[in-house]
């Protein structure tokens, strides 16, 4: 984005193009973000089935990245994001939402706390105009990175083996949402235990033109550990196992609502966690505090839905056929085997044990059709291997 | 712990004042901290060469509320007035001056189509005035998300704009936010009657006749007066200075404790409240309660600090429109000025130098675009003549508004003074050949120096500009319109809040009216 005809190119490439180009084979793409992303690379179905039984790599480049540092980059990061990032020691990851002054969630992210006083930021998405607002007042410097990091997700059970033959000697020691540094080609790879699958996984960070040494390295090592490009088809079932939510897709960013009732506050995401009140100031806490008072209006809820029809966009109803919420993502979850669904319902509806209705449309050879289909409410995630969390990660 | 009780209100302006009297009388124990070592903020008198005093920033009362006078019993502490109703004299170069009391013509020639529309656009005016003088006393109504009171609120807005009647409502809503240059243009004839009641509709503004909104400040203005039962423009005797000193003498008299030369540096937190402040001596107040006279950026994003609020909140508060284009001129001089057939009886009321309406808006031009007018406008007054406690014998002080001056004039700020001084005494020239041979002193105060001297972000008398979105509910800013910040136990009282400036005081009593309430609802 630097250089001066950056207007010529409507759709960017991302470092590792030469070679996503070349294994999508069934050459289907969309834009994210302005860049050129793979829906699917051979198979959706097995693309996943490499998440969740061997390694599968995803090109994460076009996540929107920022670097925050200065003096106060700590109290900067601390008024704009909900929970106390003073716990996000260095070498430490933090999922996040950060809110507009109504208590609105404006986007979820993560934040890498890189080395002491040095943060990256990343969102789903384009921050740096809140961001730049927010820092009035605070003595910080704000780049927004995307265009000068490659990042790869790197998920599955084989990953951790992988990364160890490609030599990131002790990288099975990173505990969950840890970070660590190793060599690799003359530079630095950094290495995160995060990801958006729910699984054993890592994300890996490096300077774009060491970009296609990386892939092919773990191409490379990974061929004994059944290492699969994936796509974003094959991701999002992962991720709507694991139950994390999507902005555009789970919540509208708040800055995009326009309607009063559209947007959504970390309680009626379920992620009150992410809310500490015992900071005296940070966007959103007023409102969030009152919210807590008064009750809130939504409630995200995971539903396991009978039958095998994916329940998307479905109403979900009441006993008395009353319209009582609303499903925003849902999928055929082959790990869990059930029929899984994510619904911001209307409260108080959504509590365990509600008796809680899905109006499912599908099409068999062109004629819709019409089920209901009873839903069950469900507390955690649908797939949670204990992988994902065992430290040092096992080899498999 | 934080004593509730205890309360302090940084900034000894008139609003400031009002509402360390009110809180006193109340019971609450007051402590005001004054950085100047005077009290009144903008509404003070001082000398500017030795021997000359003068109101300094503001110089002509026209906005007390009455109320506020009454129930401080303004007179008994000392408040006296010189001149009650001044007269607006018109000034024009060859002599052939207009002189207007409100609607009436008292001296000169108009035809009587003009002096026929005068009483009812007079008339009218003050009617519509009287709609928004009614809001000052209230608390403005939340937009949204407000109980039953806000809706109550605002259905009163709304009803007082109703009862005007048919025509007269429809007729204020089609001028409440158009430009005074149409109106005007579609009522009078005589350009030299355009050019003075023009100017009542841009003094203190950053607007020039034909800006929209510019209905709007005249009413503003107006309302003051519409609602009076102090009456029209007036002087006090000792200056403006005199009306502070009064409502200072009314807090005391509550029980408030007045400190000058005491700046706060900065407004001090415990958790999600504040609890007092800290001043620039590094002496440290307790308070529960804080209510800043200042205004609202240097109260929220200097003394108290952009972090303790909310990225939305700091946002609007920085674009809060402050920027002043009032330049302040006093001359020390060492007689009665002659100004070209005027009456030495006449010299004494308040003169404007705008002979049409089109004058001042070209004088506009330029400060749109960082320069001084090269022909500015002026609102004179030489409050000498009724009150010999200003001059020495024999000599009179000249106190003039001169629009209009960019806050960040192009050029340096040295040349532009000495230049828009030059410029403005060419002008007064025109009218009063031989005054320049009669300085004895002067003194040119630009937006940047009123910011320097009286500590106001800007240089803008009301704090921020009076504008249809920085009124009423939207003022300062949306989510800060009731006197309460967004941060526990701040409170705001000056000019910057509803409604507006103007040595009017009525913010500073709604700002205490709101500091009782809060501690009802707690």
């Amino acid at each position: 984005m630097r250089h001066k005809e950056h207007f010529k190119t409507a759709v960017y490439q991302t470092p590792f193009h030469p070679r996503t180009s070349q294994l999508n084979t069934l050459n289907e793409w969309h834009r994210w973000k302005d860049y050129t992303t793979a829906d699917a690379y051979f198979d959706q179905a097995l693309e996943y089935a490499a998440i969740r039984n061997a390694c599968a790599v995803f090109d994460l480049t076009p996540m929107t990245k920022h670097r925050i540092t200065g003096p106060d980059a700590l109290p900067f990061l601390n008024r704009l994001i909900s929970r106390d990032v003073a716990k996000i020691k260095p070498g430490k990851v933090g999922y996040c939402v950060w809110c507009d002054d109504n208590g609105q969630v404006i986007d979820d992210g993560t934040v890498f706390h890189l080395r002491e006083g040095d943060y990256r930021l990343c969102s789903q998405e384009r921050q740096l105009d809140w961001l730049s607002r927010s820092a009035h007042g605070f003595d910080v410097s704000i780049v927004e990175d995307t265009h000068d990091v490659a990042a790869l997700a790197f998920q599955g059970p084989t990953s951790c083996a992988v990364l160890k033959a490609i030599g990131c000697s002790g990288v099975e020691r990173i505990a969950p949402f840890g970070i660590a540094y190793f060599p690799f080609a003359g530079s630095e790879l950094m290495v995160s235990r995060t990801g958006y699958t729910g699984d054993l996984g890592y994300e890996l960070w490096i300077e774009p033109a060491r970009a296609l040494e990386l892939w092919d390295a773990l191409f490379a090592k990974g061929a004994n550990h059944g290492i699969r490009p994936m796509g974003t088809h094959a991701l999002e079932v992962a991720r709507i196992e694991a139950g994390f939510i999507q902005a555009q897709v789970d919540f509208l960013p708040a800055d995009q609502a326009i309607r009063l009732d559209r947007s959504r506050s970390p309680f009626e995401l379920d992620l009150g966690r992410l809310v500490d009140f015992s900071k005296p100031n940070f966007n959103g806490r007023r409102a969030l505090l009152e919210e807590q008072r008064r009750g809130s209006r939504y409630r995200l809820v995971r539903l396991d839905v009978e039958g095998n029809k994916p329940a998307r966009s479905a109403y979900v109803y009441d006993s008395k056929r009353n319209v009582v919420g609303t499903v925003t993502s849902a999928e055929w979850s082959p790990s869990a085997k059930s029929n899984i669904a994510l619904a911001s319902m209307h409260m108080p509806w959504g509590r365990p044990g509600d008796e809680l209705w899905a109006e499912i449309y599908y099409q068999r050879e062109l004629k819709w059709s019409r089920v209901m289909a009873r839903c069950r409410v469900v507390e955690g995630a649908f797939f949670d291997p204990p992988r994902r969390r065992a430290t040092p990660a096992a080899d498999f | 712990m934080i004593d509730r009780s205890q309360v302090i209100i940084i900034g000894a302006g008139h609003n400031g004042l009002v509402c360390a009297a009110y809180l006193a009388r109340a019971g609450r124990e007051v402590l005001v901290l004054e950085a100047s070592d005077r009290v009144g903020g903008a509404a003070i008198t001082r000398e500017f060469a030795p021997g000359y005093r003068v109101s300094a920033c503001a110089h002509v009362c026209y906005q007390l509320d009455a109320r506020i006078s009454r129930e401080l019993r303004l007179e008994t502490h000392g408040l006296k007035t010189a001149h009650a109703n001044l007269r607006t004299v018109a000034l024009a170069t060859e002599g052939d001056h207009l002189v207007l009391n409100g609607g009436l013509l008292e001296a000169g020639l108009l035809p009587d189509v003009d002096r026929a529309a005068l009483a009812d656009y007079h008339a009218s005016m003050l009617r519509f005035a009287r709609v928004l003088g009614k809001q000052h006393n209230r608390r403005p109504p939340r937009i949204a998300g407000g109980g039953r009171s806000e809706v109550i609120a605002a259905a009163m807005l709304g009803l007082d704009i109703r009862r005007l009647g048919r025509d007269a409502m429809r007729e204020f809503l089609r001028i409440a936010g158009i430009n005074i240059f149409d109106v005007l243009e579609e009522t009078f004839e005589t350009p030299l009657l355009k050019g003075a009641l023009a100017l009542d509709a841009v003094l203190g503004t950053n607007l020039g006749p034909r800006s929209n909104n510019s209905v709007l400040t005249l009413l503003h203005r107006l309302s003051g007066r519409a609602m009076g039962v102090v009456g029209g423009l007036s002087l006090p005797e000792g200056g403006m200075g005199a009306v502070s000193e009064a409502l200072a003498a009314a807090a005391r008299e509550s029980g408030a404790t007045i400190r000058t030369s005491s700046p706060v540096a900065r407004i001090t937190q415990e958790g999600d409240r504040v609890s007092g402040v800290e001043l620039e001596s590094g002496e440290m107040q307790k308070a529960g309660t804080v209510i800043s006279n200042a205004d609202p950026a240097r109260t929220l994003l200097q003394l108290l600090g952009a972090r303790h609020l909310e990225t939305g909140f700091v946002h609007r508060v920085r674009h809060f429109r402050s920027k002043g284009m009032a330049a302040k001129l006093h001359l020390a001089l060492d007689g009665l000025p002659t100004f070209t057939r005027l009456s030495a009886l006449r010299a004494g009321e308040r003169l404007v130098i705008a002979p049409d309406a089109g004058y001042i808006e070209r004088a506009f031009d330029h400060a749109k675009y960082g320069e001084c007018s090269p022909d500015p406008v002026l609102e004179i007054t030489i409050p000498s003549i009724h009150d010999r406690t200003l001059a020495p014998p024999g000599r009179q002080v000249l106190s003039a508004i001169v629009q209009y001056a960019p806050f960040d004039p192009r050029a340096s700020s040295d040349s532009a003074r000495a230049g828009f001084l030059e410029r403005t005494l060419g002008v007064l020239e025109r009218y009063a050949p031989k005054l320049r041979g009669q300085i004895v002193a002067s003194e040119m105060l630009l937006p940047a120096d009123i910011e320097r001297e009286f500590r106001i972000t800007g240089g803008h008398w009301h704090h921020g500009e009076l504008a249809l979105d920085q009124f009423l509910m939207l003022r300062p800013v949306p989510g800060a319109a009731q006197y309460a910040m967004p941060v526990n136990g701040l409170f705001l009282c000056g000019a910057g809040c509803h409604p507006g400036g103007g040595v009017m005081g009525s913010a500073g009593r709604n700002a205490a009216r709101a500091v009782l309430g809060a501690e009802r609802a707690a």
